[in-house]
């Protein structure tokens, strides 16, 4: 057997594979997180129960309505987004002329509320949901097996990242999101709608938290708490990416999820505590963050 | 949080630093605190006590400083498994097991908070959160001293100066009172403390603290590890009471109920914290046969203060009697 650093290739690809996986979810949610963020200076700590809500409605969609996977990965996160566009003009919009922690405050107990609901509709062992028949099986990559639908998510979780980036970075859509992130009434001077483009970012960014709960349903168990337990890391992604950069926050997300996984391989305790130890170290070393402003 | 300044003390006499609508309040609070035993259930009311201590902590960190902790369960959970440890295994009495689950706290409170207080706000929240699962995995992981899933079991409570047993319930509630209120005494002590004012000033504007000379950064840091210190007091009192310590008493939900009961009994005021305390355990007590609707009714009420009535109970109750609580 093939070894590298003392270990089997194997166990190496197979970990980094994982890593990889995780790596894009934090990506995906760290990058709303951002967006989200930037426009509204609001943090969003129900972002891991809408990621939750986003897989429900996925297994939903199937069990009640027989939609499968391709027509969720669309209809899905539209739900999602629609939720979180009624969120914010019910419930956000009056938090922003308060202190910065009441968003936060907020919205934390926003996710309460929506992991309590679905606690109580499904129970918290939550249910099971397959991936699609076309995405199934195996491939023999030479050094490893890769599932197909693991394959699948990495090369999505690009892709929507790309999408977003190119979208913020370079149409005149996010031009104005940009524009308005700096000075929001010289934009609505100019005739922007400010108010309508703050609550569908909102809405955008929890859609993108919606999306990466429809591509982990078949991944991980649909349970209620499957959002916070990823979020607490999303978090210290963004406190290492800082928010001040869209690359930066995606660059962060997959970079961490590779670390994760090869501490996975040398050393399996401390793989759940690996981030939040690279946390401390970018706040020794860096306090604004890789990418970051300081705040 | 300025919006939540309370209004000026009018010039008063003040007994201890307290004012005369405050002394009025303390004698009406230890009076509630002594018939209160013969009234209701003791350990529901050292529980409350507990989590008051708790939310003291987590007050100065919210009200007086600005400074929003969501990872404060680390504290109160260290500060149980330690102080239930000396008690159970160590064979200590509780006194310094308590002293040992607050010296605990404010260790880890030290050691975090140096590493928290190097950014603001949202940031500052979200580092508190990210290091309270260090915490949280050990817990979980060093099942010799924590006991994993299971937590701690049967931890006894032990004879007061190897003397005075606190098995029964009346016992406990007398010592549980006199830690409750010399916690008390403390906060309100360093609240208007000269370092309390300047915790204040940095508060309310920290470039104008750092021209006249102050260090925001180690008030911060002090009153961060003061925090944690209760934090752990309350832990290791609050494990003395129910005779168990379990993942939940680390976990996120325990750092978010914290948060809750300074939102509810009133952000930046003496008072609050006990009347948050009292209101959602009391919750937790009545509603525990409705399960996960708890967390629910929870998040519901966390939205409601945050949107109708942010100065909380004692907040509002304040301001509608124009002094300081």
């Amino acid at each position: 057997m093939m070894m590298i650093f003392g270990k089997p290739a194997p166990l190496l690809f197979g970990q980094l594979l994982l890593g990889i996986i995780n790596g894009s979810f934090y990506a995906m949610l760290s990058l709303g997180l951002a967006i989200i963020f930037g426009l509204l200076r609001v943090i969003n700590f129900a972002h891991g129960a809408l990621f939750m809500v986003g897989a429900f409605v996925t297994w939903g969609l199937h069990h009640y309505l027989g939609i499968g996977f391709w027509p969720a990965l669309l209809i899905a996160p539209v739900i999602v987004a629609a939720l979180g566009l009624g969120i914010e003009r019910g419930l956000i919009r009056f938090t922003y002329k308060l202190d910065i922690l009441y968003g936060l405050l907020l919205t934390f107990g926003l996710a309460l509320v929506l992991e309590g609901l679905f606690t109580n509709g499904f129970g918290s062992s939550g249910v099971a949901y397959n991936a699609p028949d076309l995405l199934s099986g195996v491939v023999d990559l030479g050094f490893m097996f890769l599932p197909v639908y693991r394959g699948f998510v990495i090369v999505a979780a690009i892709v929507i990242c790309t999408a977003v980036w190119f979208t913020i970075e370079k149409t005149r859509l996010g031009a104005l999101l940009r524009a308005a992130t700096e000075n929001p009434s010289l934009v609505q001077a100019f005739g922007v709608n400010v108010p309508r483009l703050i609550a569908l970012t909102f809405a955008g960014g929890v859609g993108l938290a919606g999306l990466a709960g429809v591509l982990a349903a078949p991944l991980y168990s649909v349970n209620p708490n499957m959002g916070s337990a990823l979020i607490d890391t999303v978090f210290a992604v963004v406190v290492i990416g800082g928010m001040g950069s869209i690359g930066g926050a995606i660059l962060t997300g997959f970079g961490l999820g590779i670390i994760q996984g090869f501490t996975e391989v040398f050393y399996p305790p401390a793989s759940s505590v690996v981030v939040f130890a690279v946390m401390a170290i970018v706040l020794l070393t860096r306090p604004a963050g890789l990418f970051g402003k300081a705040a | 949080m300025s919006d939540t300044a309370l209004p000026k003390a009018p010039p008063r006499e003040m007994i201890w630093g307290f004012t005369g609508a405050q002394s009025v309040a303390f004698v009406l609070m230890l009076a509630t605190l002594m018939v209160a035993p013969f009234v209701a259930y003791p350990v529901f009311l050292m529980q409350v006590m507990c989590f008051a201590i708790f939310a003291m902590g987590a007050n100065l960190l919210m009200g007086y400083t600005g400074l929003l902790s969501l990872g404060q369960a680390a504290y109160f959970g260290m500060g149980a498994y330690v102080g239930g440890y000396a008690v159970q295994t160590l064979h200590l009495t509780p006194e310094a097991g308590v002293a040992l689950g607050t010296l605990t706290g404010a260790a880890i409170g030290a050691v975090f908070g140096w590493l928290a207080i190097r950014r603001q706000t949202i940031y500052f929240a979200m580092i508190t959160l990210a290091l309270a699962q260090f915490v949280n995995f050990f817990a979980v992981q060093d099942t010799g001293f924590t006991g994993g899933e299971n937590g701690m079991q049967n931890i006894p409570r032990g004879q007061v100066a190897g003397i005075i047993s606190l098995h029964s319930d009346l016992h406990l509630y007398v010592f549980a009172l006199v830690v409750f209120l010399i916690a008390f005494l403390f906060v309100h002590r360093v609240v208007h403390s000269p370092f309390g004012q300047v915790v204040k000033a940095i508060r309310e504007n920290e470039n104008r603290a750092i021209s006249l000379g102050y260090k925001p950064a180690q008030y911060k840091w002090i009153v961060f590890t003061i925090a944690a210190g209760l934090a752990g007091l309350a832990g290791a009192l609050n494990a003395l009471v129910t005779h168990i310590v379990t993942l939940t008493d680390v976990g996120n939900a325990t750092s978010g109920i914290v948060v809750l009961m300074v939102l509810v009994g009133g952000i930046g005021t003496i008072y609050g914290p006990l009347i948050g305390a009292a209101i959602i355990i009391a919750m937790q007590y009545y509603l525990a046969s409705f399960s996960d609707w708890v967390t629910v009714i929870q998040g519901v009420i966390f939205i409601a203060c945050v949107l109708l009535f942010r100065r909380g109970i004692i907040g509002e109750l304040a301001a509608k009697l124009k002094f300081a609580l």
